[in-house]
C-alpha cells in the first residue's frame, strides 16, 4: 500500500478524476439545457386529482404536474400546511393549473400527502390563450353571438372549424396593425422630423407648410382607413366563444379571439403530438413573444442577435486583420511592438462589462450626443443616436472581438512558411503582391477562425449588452421595409439577455422557465457549432501548414 | 530582403504603378493598423477622462466685492441666492430683502415684508433651505412666514428665432398667507424664533421676551369639494432649559428641536407629537472651556455642526442604541477652522456646509466624506453672514458693513474621499460606522452611501470560492491531459474544453441561479457529501484497480483513467444526493438550510457562495486548464525521458521535473484565471442575491463591481458621482485584469525562452 502511494498511481488517478469531473460538469450543462429545452414544445398530459384544503375541503385539481421532488417536512409545515407525519422528508408536486385570470397564481406547489390520485381523462383541453396564459378545463360549448352553436361531443370540431378562423383573422389583423400602421406611422414621423428641420433652418416657406399638411391629411386618412379596417375584423373574430368547466366548477366563457390554440392532450397519440411540437417549435422560432416574454417565440431575438453580430463582423474583420498585417509584417520588430503584442492578447482578458461602460460613455453619450447635435437637431430633445442602439452595441462588440481577430490572424500569418514569401519575391513580386496574393490567401482559414470565434463570443456576450443597446422588448426590428430599411439607432432584443431578462426580471419565472431553456438550448447550439467549426477548421490548417513547411 | 528589393528595382523590374501600390499597400496597413491600436488604447484614456474630475480638488473664483445692495444700515440675517445661481437674495432683519446679481452685485429689486400695521420685527428664523420658507418673528408674539420667488420667463430672442431669453423675476411670496399666524397665546414678543414649514405642516418655536419656551404648529387642510384651506393651530409650551437660551433649531421634519443654551450645551426635545413634546437630553457640544459659537443643521434635518470659539468644528446627530433610545452623538470632527468660528450655513440639497470665522477666512466642507474642500480668506473682519447657492455652485460672504462678496465654486464631486470609498463611514441615522453602498434612494434628502469596499471585497470572496473550485480542477486536469492522458482522449477532451470555454456565461448563470441554487438549496447535505466523497472515490477506485487482476487491467491501456472515472462520478453524485435527505433527517433536525440559520446562526441565501463558486469555477475551469496544459505540455521531453530512464515512476517524474519545470506557466494561467474570475459579471449577477454585505460565509451572497455595473449604470445620471464611480469601478477592473493577465503573460514568455534554450 505504502509503495503504490510512493509510486505516485493514486495521484495519476486524482488528476485523471479531475479531468473526468470537468467533463462531466460540460456535458451535464449541455445536457440539461437540451433536455430541458427540447420538452419545451411537447404537449403534457393534464392530470385530474384532489387536494386538501387547510380547512379541511376537498377540492378539484386540474393542471400539467411539473415536477416532483423530494422536500423537508419542516419547509412545509414553515410555509403554513399542518401534516401529520414522523417522516422528515415527503414528496410535493408543482402543478401548473393554468387560469391565471380566475386563481391568480398558475404554478402552485401542492404537498405530495394532500393530493389524491392523479387521473387523465381524455376530455380534459388545454387553451393557450394570448393573455393570461393557459387555460385547463373540460369544453362545455361554443357560442356564436352569445347562442350555443355546438355542446357536448360536437363541440370540439366545432372549436377546431371556428379556431382556425379566428387564427386567420387574427393574423390579419396583426400583420395590419404592425406592418401598415407601423409604416403610416413611420411616414409621419419623418414629415414631423423633416418640417421641424426645414423649420430650425428657416426655410420653411408657407407653400412647404402646405403640402406637409396636405402629406400630413392624406396620411391620417390612409391611417383611418386601416383603423376602419382593424375595427371590422375585431367585430368578425369577437363572434365566437368557447365555454369551458375549469377546476373550480364554474363554466368560463374564452373570446376565441384569445385563444391561440386548444388541445386535448390526453387523447393525442405520438404521431399527432409530435405534428404539435413541430408546429409549437416553429411558432418559437418564427413568432413574437407574448406576455411579457414569457410565452410565444423569440424571433426578435433571434433577429437582432443575428444582425447585431453581423455588423460587428462586418467591422472587425478589416480592422483586426489589417491590425495583424501591419503588427506581423511591417512593424519594426522590437520592444514596442511586443508591448503592443502583449496588450493586444491582454484586452481579450478585460472584463466585457468595462467594454460596456466604454461603449455607453464614448459612443453613446459622447459620440451619439455629438452625432444628434450635429446632424439631427430636428429631433432634438428626444436623442436619435444619443442613446443606446444596434450601431453601438455593435461597435462595442467589435471592440471586445478585436483581440480574437488579431491573434488568431497574427497566428495564420506567422504560420506562413519563410520559403512561400521568399519565392514570392524572389520571383519579383512586390510586398503587397506577396502579401495579397499568396500569404494572405494561405492565412485565410486562419483569418476565418478568428472571424468565427469573434462571432461565437458575441452571440454569448450579454453584459455590455444591456449597457449600450438591447431591452427586453423592442418595438420594431431594426431592418424593416421603411425607408432606409436598416435602422442603426434602433434599440434590438439579444438572445443571452432574452435569457437573463426573461429568467430573472420577469414577474412569473416558473411560466418562463422552459422558454428560457429552450431560448438557452438555440443559444448553446449556435455557438457551440460556430467553435466546432473553427476548431476544424483551425486543426485543417495547423495540418496544411505543417505540410507546406516541409516545401 | 530590402537591398534584393532596391537591386530588383534598379534592374528595372518593377513598374511604376506596381511600386506605388505596393507603397499604398504599406500606407494603409500602418495607418490602419496604427490606428486600432490607438482606439484600443482610447479605451484606457476614456474611462480614466471620466474618473479623473471626480478626484480634482474643489476650485473656487475670486471673490468680488460688490456694494452692499439694499439698506446698509440694515443687518444681514440671511444671503442666499436663486436655483440658477444668478440672483442674490439679502434679508434684513428690519424685514427688508434685496435681489441682486451675483456677477456683478447689480440690484435685482428690493422688498419689504409686508408687516400689518403697528407691527414690530423682533425676530428671524430660516426654514430648510430646501423648502426656501423663512419666518420673521413679531413683537406682538405672532409670525410672518415668507419665500423668496422667482419666475422665469422665456421670450423669443428677436434676432435670433432659435435662441429664447430667460428671464429671472424675483418677488416675495407668502406660503401661509400675509396675515400673521399667532405663536405665543400670551402675545409676547418673540425674541428668538425657529421654523419649518414642508408641505401642509408648519411649526414654530419661540422663545418668548419674558423667557417663555412655546411652540405652535399649524397644518393645513384643503376641502376637496370647494378647495378651500382651512389652517388648524395647536400650541403648547415647552419646559424650559438651564442658561440663556442662544438659538432655537427645528428640523425639516418637525419631529426633533434643538436648543443650544449656556456656554456649550445643546438640549434635545422630541417634538414629533405636538401635544406632548419632551425633553429628552441635554448635553455638552464642546468640551469644558470652550463656547460653542455657531450651529446648524445639515440639510435633510439629521445633523447638526457645532463650531466652537476655539475654530473647532463638529457634526452631531442622534444614534439609536440597542434599547431603541436616541442619543445625540458626536460623530465626527472636521479639520478646525483655526479661529473662532462666527457663523455657520449648510448646503440646499447636499450634506455639506461653508464655515466662517472671525477673522474673515471661509471653509467649504462636506460631511460625510469629512472633507475640508477649500478655505478663502474674505478679508480681515469676522465673518457676518454666509450663504450657498442651492446647486452649491456659487458662495456669498458677507464680512463688514459695506459691501457683500461673491464667487462662483466648482465643488462637484465632495462626496468622494479616501475615507469615504474605502472605510468605514458613520452615516446619519445609522447605529455605528459602516461599509455601505447605496448610491440612490426615492427620497432627495438622502445621503448617497458610495463605499467601494464592499463591492471590491465582494468581487474578491467571488473570485476566492470560484478559484477554490477552478484551481484544483484545472491544474490537476492540465496535468493528466498534457502527461498521463491517451492522444485518442486528448483530442475527445481538448475540443470539449474549448466548448466548455465558449459557453455563454448568460447560460451558465442562469442555470446557477434557476437550477444549481434550488438544488443545492433542497440538497445541501447531499452537496457536501458529494463534495468529500468525489476525490476519495477517485482513491478507491484506484486502488481497486491496482488490486484487479492484471489481465483484466491491461485490456485498457494506460491514459484511460479519466475516462474509467466518468462513470464513477455520476454514480457517486447521485449516490451522494440520495443518502442526503436521510443524513438530513438523522443529523440536522430534517433540514440542513434550516439548522445552519437556526443552530449555528449564520445567515443562509440561497443563492450563495457555493452557487457562485461552482458555477463561477466552470467558467474559469476552461481558461486555467489551455494554459496549464499548454505549459506542461510543452516541457522538453529529453527531460522526461532522462528522468524515467533514471528510474523514476511517472508520477516522481512529473512532481520533480516536469511540474518544477512548468511551475511558471501553471502560475500564470492561474493569475489569468483570477482576472477572469474577478470581471465576470452575469452569473454573479444571476447567481447571487446581489447585496453587499461583508462576509466569507460560503452560504451568503455578495455583489461584485462589475455585477453593480451592470445593475444601476443604465440608471446613472451622466456626470454625476455615482456615474463617475461607476467608471471609476470599470476602470479599476480594467486595471487589475490588465496588470494581471501582462504578469502572466511575461511569465509565459519568459518559459517559453527557457524551453527553447534547453
Amino acid at each position: 500500500m505504502r509503495k503504490w502511494f510512493k509510486d505516485g498511481d493514486p495521484w495519476i488517478w486524482m488528476t485523471g478524476g479531475a479531468v473526468a469531473l470537468s467533463l462531466v460538469m460540460v456535458y451535464a450543462v449541455v445536457w440539461m439545457t437540451a433536455a430541458q429545452g427540447l420538452v419545451h414544445w411537447w404537449p403534457k398530459p393534464v392530470a385530474e386529482t384532489t387536494f386538501i384544503e387547510r380547512d379541511g375541503k376537498k377540492i378539484r385539481l386540474i393542471g400539467e404536474v411539473r415536477k416532483r421532488e423530494e422536500v423537508s417536512v419542516i419547509r412545509l409545515r414553515e410555509s403554513g400546511y399542518t401534516l401529520e407525519t414522523q417522516d422528515k422528508f415527503t414528496h410535493r408536486y408543482l402543478i401548473k393549473q393554468g387560469n391565471r385570470d380566475i386563481t391568480g397564481i398558475d404554478f402552485k406547489w401542492y404537498p405530495g400527502p394532500m393530493l389524491g390520485e392523479f387521473a387523465y381523462p381524455r376530455n380534459l383541453i388545454a387553451v393557450e390563450r394570448r393573455e393570461w396564459g393557459h387555460l385547463y378545463g373540460q369544453l362545455r360549448a361554443v357560442k356564436e353571438n352569445g347562442t350555443v352553436v355546438a355542446e357536448g361531443e360536437a363541440a370540439w370540431p366545432a372549436l377546431q372549424e371556428r379556431l382556425s378562423r379566428s387564427n386567420a383573422l387574427f393574423k390579419e389583423i396583426h400583420r395590419i396593425e404592425k406592418v401598415d400602421i407601423g409604416k403610416v406611422n413611420y411616414a409621419m414621423e419623418r414629415l414631423r422630423l423633416k418640417e421641424r428641420k426645414l423649420q430650425l433652418q428657416s426655410k420653411l416657406t408657407e407653400a412647404d407648410s402646405a403640402a406637409f399638411a396636405q402629406q400630413r391629411e392624406q396620411l391620417a386618412g390612409e391611417f383611418s382607413a386601416l383603423q376602419e379596417r382593424i375595427e371590422k375584423l375585431r367585430g368578425e373574430i369577437a363572434r365566437d366563444t368557447l365555454v369551458a368547466e375549469v377546476m373550480e366548477g364554474q363554466q368560463v366563457d374564452v373570446p376565441l379571439a384569445n385563444v391561440a390554440d386548444a388541445i386535448m392532450p390526453n387523447d393525442m397519440n405520438v404521431l399527432q403530438k409530435t405534428g404539435h411540437y413541430l408546429v409549437k417549435f416553429v411558432e418559437f422560432i418564427f413568432d413574437d413573444p407574448r406576455e411579457a416574454n414569457t410565452e410565444g417565440g423569440i424571433f426578435p431575438a433571434i433577429f437582432g442577435t443575428v444582425l447585431m453580430v453581423l455588423l460587428m463582423a462586418v467591422m472587425v474583420t478589416p480592422l483586426g486583420i489589417m491590425a495583424a498585417i501591419y503588427m506581423r509584417e511591417y512593424a519594426k520588430p522590437g520592444p514596442l511592438i511586443r508591448i503592443i503584442r502583449i496588450s493586444v492578447n491582454n484586452l481579450a482578458g478585460v472584463p466585457s462589462i468595462v467594454y460596456g461602460v466604454f461603449g455607453l460613455g464614448f459612443f453613446v453619450y459622447f459620440l451619439g450626443h455629438n452625432i444628434d447635435q450635429l446632424f439631427f437637431p430636428e429631433a432634438l430633445p428626444a436623442p436619435v443616436f444619443g442613446s443606446p442602439g444596434i450601431l453601438w452595441a455593435s461597435l462595442t462588440l467589435a471592440i471586445l472581438t478585436l483581440p480574437v481577430v488579431i491573434v488568431a490572424t497574427e497566428e495564420g500569418l506567422s504560420r506562413v512558411p519563410r520559403s512561400i514569401r521568399e519565392g514570392s519575391l524572389a520571383l519579383g513580386a512586390t510586398k503587397a503582391e506577396t502579401l495579397w496574393r499568396t500569404v494572405l490567401p494561405i492565412a485565410s482559414p486562419a483569418m476565418m477562425t478568428g472571424l468565427i470565434l469573434a462571432v461565437a463570443r458575441a452571440a454569448g456576450e450579454v453584459a455590455p449588452l444591456m449597457l449600450v443597446g438591447v431591452v427586453k422588448l423592442a418595438p420594431s426590428l431594426p431592418l424593416d421595409g421603411n425607408f432606409p430599411f436598416l435602422h442603426l439607432e434602433r434599440k434590438f432584443m439579444h438572445l443571452g439577455f432574452h435569457i437573463y431578462d426573461v429568467g430573472f426580471q420577469s414577474p412569473n419565472v416558473e411560466a418562463a422557465r422552459p422558454l428560457v431553456y429552450a431560448t438557452a438550448l438555440l443559444l448553446v447550439i449556435i455557438i457551440i457549432v460556430l467553435n466546432l467549426f473553427a476548431i476544424r477548421l483551425r486543426n485543417r490548417m495547423r495540418e496544411r501548414m505543417k505540410g507546406l513547411e516541409g516545401v | 530582403m530590402e537591398k534584393i528589393e532596391a537591386n530588383i528595382t534598379k534592374a528595372g523590374g518593377y513598374t511604376g504603378t506596381r511600386m506605388s501600390k505596393d507603397k499604398l499597400f504599406k500606407h494603409v496597413m500602418t495607418i490602419g493598423g496604427l490606428s486600432v491600436i490607438i482606439a484600443i488604447s482610447l479605451i484606457f484614456i476614456y474611462l480614466a477622462s471620466v474618473v479623473v474630475p471626480m478626484f480634482m480638488p474643489a476650485t473656487m473664483e475670486p471673490l468680488v466685492r460688490h456694494t452692499m445692495p439694499g439698506a446698509t444700515a440694515e443687518t444681514t440675517v440671511h444671503l442666499t441666492a436663486e436655483e440658477q445661481a444668478e440672483i442674490g437674495v439679502r434679508f434684513t432683519a428690519e424685514g427688508g430683502v434685496s435681489f441682486f446679481n451675483i456677477a456683478d452685485g447689480q440690484s435685482r429689486g428690493e422688498a419689504r415684508l409686508a408687516l400689518p400695521a403697528g407691527a414690530k420685527i423682533s425676530s428671524f428664523a430660516t426654514g430648510d433651505l430646501a423648502q426656501k420658507a423663512v419666518a420673521y418673528g413679531l413683537a406682538d408674539g405672532r409670525m410672518i412666514v415668507t419665500e423668496q420667488g422667482f419666475k422665469v420667463t422665456f421670450l423669443q430672442d428677436t434676432e435670433d428665432s432659435s435662441k429664447d431669453i430667460r428671464t429671472i423675476s424675483p418677488s416675495l411670496a407668502y406660503p401661509l398667507g400675509e396675515a400673521p399666524l399667532l405663536v405665543d397665546d400670551a402675545g409676547q414678543a418673540l425674541s428668538k424664533l425657529t421654523v419649518q414649514h414642508r408641505g401642509t405642516e408648519t411649526t414654530a418655536v419661540a422663545l418668548t421676551e419674558d423667557k417663555r419656551l412655546v411652540m405652535a404648529a399649524f397644518e393645513s387642510r384643503e376641502n376637496m369639494i370647494t378647495g378651500e384651506v382651512t389652517t388648524e393651530r395647536s400650541s403648547i409650551e415647552l419646559p424650559m432649559v438651564e442658561g440663556e437660551i442662544r438659538q432655537l433649531m427645528l428640523e425639516v421634519k418637525q419631529r426633533d428641536l434643538y436648543v443650544l443654551h449656556g456656554e456649550r450645551f445643546v438640549s434635545h426635545y422630541d417634538v414629533m407629537n405636538k401635544r406632548e413634546p419632551k425633553l429628552v437630553q441635554t448635553i455638552a457640544v464642546v468640551p469644558e472651556g470652550q463656547t460653542a459659537t455657531a450651529i446648524t443643521i445639515l440639510s435633510g434635518g439629521y445633523s447638526l455642526i457645532v463650531g466652537s470659539n476655539t475654530g473647532e468644528i463638529a457634526q452631531w446627530f442622534l444614534v439609536r442604541d440597542d434599547n431603541n433610545v436616541e442619543h445625540l452623538t458626536h460623530i465626527r470632527a472636521f479639520k478646525p477652522m483655526g479661529h473662532a468660528i462666527a457663523t455657520l450655513a449648510p448646503e440646499h440639497y447636499r450634506k455639506g456646509f461653508l464655515a466662517g470665522d472671525i477673522e474673515g477666512n471661509i471653509g467649504l466642507y462636506y460631511a460625510t466624506s469629512n472633507r475640508q474642500m477649500l478655505t478663502r480668506a474674505a478679508g480681515s473682519d469676522p465673518v457676518l453672514a454666509i450663504g450657498i447657492a442651492p446647486r452649491a455652485n456659487a458662495i456669498l460672504v458677507q464680512n463688514g458693513n459695506a459691501s457683500v462678496q461673491t464667487a462662483k465654486v466648482d465643488n462637484d464631486y465632495p462626496e468622494v474621499s479616501f475615507s469615504s470609498l474605502w472605510q468605514k463611514v458613520w452615516y446619519e441615522s445609522y447605529q455605528e460606522p459602516e461599509y455601505n453602498w447605496q448610491s440612490s434612494a426615492a427620497t432627495s434628502d438622502f445621503e448617497p452611501k458610495l463605499s467601494v469596499a464592499p463591492l471590491t471585497f465582494g468581487t474578491l470572496k467571488a473570485a476566492f470560492y470560484a478559484m477554490l473550485v477552478a484551481v484544483p480542477l484545472a491544474v490537476m486536469g492540465a496535468i493528466f491531459a498534457a502527461y498521463f492522458m491517451s492522444p485518442k482522449m486528448r483530442s475527445v477532451v481538448k475540443p470539449s474544453i474549448e466548448v466548455m470555454e465558449a459557453l455563454p456565461t448568460v447560460i451558465l448563470g442562469f442555470l446557477a441561479g434557476l437550477w444549481l441554487a434550488p438544488f443545492v438549496d433542497n440538497n445541501l447535505a447531499g452537496t457536501f457529501v458529494a463534495i468529500f466523497m468525489l476525490p476519495s472515490s477517485f482513491l478507491i477506485t484506484a486502488w481497486i484497480w491496482h488490486k484487479l487482476p492484471e489481465h483484466l487491467t491491461q485490456r485498457v491501456g494506460p491514459g484511460w483513467e479519466a475516462a474509467l472515472l466518468i462513470p464513477v462520478i455520476i454514480l457517486v453524485f447521485w449516490a451522494s444526493i440520495a443518502i442526503g435527505h436521510p443524513i438530513e433527517a438523522a443529523f440536522f433536525g430534517g433540514d440542513m438550510p434550516h439548522w445552519v440559520t437556526n443552530e449555528l446562526g449564520w445567515n443562509y441565501e440561497q443563492r450563495n457562495s457555493l452557487v457562485v463558486g461552482v458555477a463561477m469555477g466552470f467558467a474559469v475551469i476552461p481558461t486555467i486548464f489551455s494554459i496549464a496544459e499548454d505549459a506542461v505540455f510543452s516541457v522538453p521531453k529529453h527531460l522526461t525521458t532522462g528522468s524515467l530512464a533514471l528510474g523514476a515512476t511517472p508520477w516522481q517524474t512529473l512532481f520533480y521535473v516536469v511540474l518544477l519545470t512548468a511551475s511558471p506557466g501553471i502560475f500564470s494561467a492561474i493569475m489569468v484565471g483570477m482576472g477572469r474570475a474577478v470581471g465576470e459579471t452575469m452569473i454573479v449577477l444571476m447567481a447571487t442575491g446581489n447585496t453587499a454585505v461583508m462576509d466569507m460565509s460560503i452560504f451568503t451572497g455578495f455583489r461584485t463591481l462589475s455585477a453593480n455595473i451592470g445593475v444601476e449604470m443604465p440608471e446613472a445620471a451622466v456626470g454625476t458621482v455615482h456615474y463617475r464611480l461607476l467608471f471609476f469601478s470599470a476602470l479599476v477592473l480594467f486595471a487589475f485584469t490588465f496588470v494581471v493577465n501582462t504578469i502572466a503573460e511575461l511569465v509565459r514568455q519568459r518559459l517559453r525562452e527557457k524551453y527553447s534554450s534547453l
